[in-house]
């Protein structure tokens, strides 16, 4: 028991031998692995939910003022929106790819692709922020300097209490994204990953995946509800 | 190790069809359909999903135990939504009682 919390030790503990990243609750590697992933889906899954009972709330509001929320989503930057889109889809890209040269042993390939995905993940930020400044210029963020023309400013103001909200738990998530990737590549350059051993690496792009899908929905149903109109 | 590792190739061909129903759902977007707008989208969105479940998230290649995990957490989801909307888009259908 007073092992339990007794420091690591080296080459795992005395007498099982096997990999030094092996833990002593796991028979082999593949258990451990599989165990660690399937942890991370358990997590996500937590996360579907979380995110569901947002898109949940969209969906009720969205059915009870159509007219409102088409016209308050016209507003929004279908511009910046696309651009960013597309900046999310190829950081899953490079994040797959930094999961990939850790499966087949390309230490450089890791750092190079973790380095890329924080990049993307930042200019994604970056462009939020612009929008994000935009909507407090434009009198869009609810409150009470909340202005919109025509009949349907209370609605809309739900709308974009439903924008502020959702888009900013996703970017939350973007940022603690870019944190775990941070420790990441430190580990990567010192050469902690190998193809025996890169289960941080996996799980950590199961999260980015994840935070990607959540905009993949967030991007039709916030942006380009309004655009048919006029 | 066993670990099923993904063709590179799998990658760029998923990642070119993202980028594809990215302009498809944009483009469509534009274009008055009435109510079939939202189906579309929604339908365009939950196929990128799936691409990216299935091969960047391996969900394709991963034990039995992951698969009906995220199936699982799909089902609640679709009892947190369907359940919900059934109330609220119901809510007209009843005459009012004084």
């Amino acid at each position: 028991m007073a092992d339990a919390t007794a420091p690591a030790v080296t080459g795992g503990h005395a007498g099982h031998g096997g990999p030094r990243e092996l833990q002593h609750h796991f028979d082999t590697m593949e258990q451990q692995r599989e165990a660690s992933s399937f942890g991370m889906w358990l997590f996500l899954v937590t996360e579907i939910l979380f995110f569901g009972g947002l898109f949940t709330a969209y969906a009720v509001y969205r059915h009870q003022y159509p007219i409102a929320f088409a016209e308050a989503s016209r507003h929004l930057d279908i511009t910046l929106g696309t651009f960013n889109t597309a900046v999310l889809i190829v950081s899953s890209l490079t994040m797959a790819l930094a999961v990939w040269s850790a499966a087949v042993g390309r230490r450089k390939g890791i750092v190079l692709f973790l380095i890329l995905t924080m990049a993307l993940g930042a200019v994604f930020l970056g462009v939020k922020a612009v929008e994000y400044s935009h909507k407090f210029h434009d009198h869009l963020v609810p409150g009470p300097s909340f202005q919109f023309p025509g009949p349907h400013a209370r609605p809309a103001e739900i709308f974009y209490s439903l924008y502020f909200t959702m888009t900013g738990l996703h970017a939350a998530h973007m940022v603690i994204g870019i944190g775990l990737l941070t420790v990441l590549l430190l580990q990567a350059r010192k050469g902690r990953y190998t193809p025996e051993y890169h289960t941080p690496v996996e799980v950590s792009g199961l999260y980015w995946h994840f935070v990607d899908i959540v905009w993949i929905f967030l991007f039709p149903l916030l942006y380009l509800i309004g655009r048919h109109l006029h | 190790m066993s670990e099923h590792v993904v063709p590179r190739s799998v990658y760029f061909a998923v990642f070119g069809a993202l980028m594809v129903l990215t302009a498809t759902t944009t483009a469509v977007s534009f274009v008055d359909l009435g109510p079939w707008n939202t189906v579309v989208a929604l339908a365009i969105a939950f196929f990128k999903a799936t691409l990216v479940v299935l091969f960047f998230m391996h969900v394709k290649y991963s034990p039995r135990l992951t698969q009906i995990t995220v199936g699982g957490g799909l089902l609640w989801l679709a009892i947190l939504i369907l359940i919900t909307l059934s109330d609220f888009m119901t809510r007209g259908w009843l005459p009012v009682l004084k």
